[in-house]
């Protein structure tokens, strides 16, 4: 009996801002990015439900999340050099920053103690202090004489490093903040023309940019700085015709299964299957469109995809035991993102022209809630926390 | 005088993009639910510029109408930026190259 009176008073209580003195963890809880609104509404996996809204943080159209290692606070990359710190408990600003005029992504140090931010214009990277936002480093990315990139594929990686690359410059640079008054920054050169982002291999081991402006990738082996790039995957797209790309392909967000890395294709309607033990390539699917995000399940058994406009409303499903495609699902128009639970049995997908957040049960597909959102695109949950790159 | 034949030759003009035009007023939304959301993914939702650049007023200020309908419609071999005519007219494409022009919000 007393269960059900319970009840109901936790569903009032779960609609309002945590009071002070009243404890909760925030292992289920998530953020996700109302782009035109320049909001968060602020989520919690375990009922599914949306807890509240964080407004006020300017221009997210491309905006990124890193959680604090404590999970309670979030750091939000806006598309206008906003960066912003907001306590996910409280559902309120902590602090806030513009340090550039244009920005497209960030990340989080190994210790916790810095945030980095990849800026387009003025292109470079600037460091800050992740409990003030106080400024420690700048780096402008300027490779000749009066050129300077825009950057892109910025992570963290271990050693307190930072790794991003340089899309009109076609570099990589590593930036190690062990000591964040003399940042030790190590330039790769030559690495391809047009590196559009970049993932880290969820062991931190391997940096691999993938390239807009020519076939194959770059890898950086971080066992092994001094051997310096090497190009993979070179041959992928010779002597066929590139198909248009109307959204460019995110690396970020890794599809590690086993020793299988699952890579999208540019140009081509291809997901690509790579061997890590030797960086070959052990075949290619095709898939409804130009992939954007290529996300393996936690487990690594299962591999989503979503796509590029104008197929931006199908997700497919590829069983990595034999390679397969098992699924597809059409959850609206403008799928933008795919974020699952930490132990993946389910995932989150925000479908941005229908104004929807949608949860599924990855076994057997099914829809298990849905739920309005302003706009939705990045889905963010608080177990990023704890891993590397993400 | 001078200013009288200057407004009587933009009426002239406007009319004559209205006619031209001719899009209905739900595929116009459409067209800038694409330009906001599809075009912003490079661009930025605001147009001020990603991996693709500002499409600004002040940008494009040197750059005539037909240009743009034609970066649009054909896009501009060796960057990425692809070609819209399977999903956009003429019509659509100059419509949209003159809301860049004169800035949308």
């Amino acid at each position: 009996m007393s269960r059900w009176l319970i009840f109901p008073l936790l569903m009032l209580f779960s609609a309002i801002p945590i009071e002070a003195g009243e404890l909760r963890g925030t292992g289920d809880l998530g953020v996700v990015v109302e782009r035109a609104k320049g909001s968060l509404q602020v989520i919690e996996t375990s009922g599914n439900s949306v807890l509240g809204r964080i407004d006020g943080l300017g221009d997210l159209s491309h905006a990124s999340v890193v959680f604090s290692r404590d999970e309670r606070y979030a750091y939000v990359f806006g598309r206008d050099g906003g960066l912003t710190k907001v306590d996910v408990l409280e559902r309120r600003v902590v602090a806030r920053v513009i340090q550039s005029g244009n920005s497209i992504g960030g990340a989080i140090s190994q210790d916790g103690r810095l945030i980095a931010v990849s800026n387009y214009e003025p292109g470079g990277v600037r460091i800050f202090d992740a409990e003030t936002l106080d400024p420690v480093a700048d780096i402008p990315a300027d490779y000749a004489e009066g050129q300077r990139s825009k950057v892109v594929g910025l992570v963290d990686a271990p050693g307190n490093r930072f790794i991003f690359s340089l899309w009109d410059a076609g570099e990589i640079w590593s930036v190690g903040m062990s000591d964040p008054e003399n940042p030790a920054i190590t330039k790769y050169p030559n690495v391809g023309k047009n590196p559009y982002d970049a993932l880290i291999t969820p062991d931190g081991r391997y940096y691999i940019a993938g390239l807009y402006g020519e076939d194959g990738l770059a890898l950086l082996d971080l066992w092994y700085p001094e051997r310096g790039v090497k190009r993979i995957l070179n041959d992928y797209g010779k002597g066929e015709q590139k198909l248009p790309v109307y959204k460019m392909p995110h690396l970020e967000g890794w599809a590690k299964a086993g020793r299988h890395l699952f890579i999208p294709a540019v140009g081509q309607h291809q997901v690509l299957v790579v061997d890590t033990d030797n960086w070959q390539e052990i075949g290619r699917l095709d898939v409804h469109g130009q992939p954007v995000f290529v996300i393996a399940r936690p487990d690594g058994r299962q591999v989503w995809v979503n796509f590029a406009f104008p197929n931006n409303d199908t997700i497919q499903v590829i069983d990595t035991r034999d390679l397969k495609l098992v699924e597809t699902l059409k959850p609206g128009k403008g799928v933008l993102h795919m974020e699952f639970e930490p132990r993946g049995g389910e995932v989150w997908i925000s479908v941005r022209d229908i104004d929807r957040l949608q949860v599924y049960d990855t076994s057997d597909f099914n829809m298990l809630a849905d739920r309005p959102a302003e706009k939705p695109s990045g889905i963010f949950l608080s177990a990023r926390a704890h891993r590397t790159g993400l | 005088m001078k200013r009288t034949a200057l407004i009587a030759f933009s009426l002239i003009s406007s009319a004559q993009v209205a006619q031209a035009s001719d899009i209905s007023s739900a595929r116009e939304s459409e067209l800038l639910n694409l330009l906001k959301h599809d075009c912003g993914s490079c661009h930025g939702l605001s147009l001020k510029g990603g991996l693709g650049p500002a499409l600004t007023p002040d940008v494009l200020r040197q750059k005539p109408i037909e240009y743009i309908t034609a970066t649009i419609l054909y896009g501009r071999s060796g960057t990425p930026m692809p070609p819209w005519r399977p999903f956009l007219s003429e019509g659509e494409a100059n419509w949209l190259a003159q809301r860049i022009k004169e800035g949308v919000q």
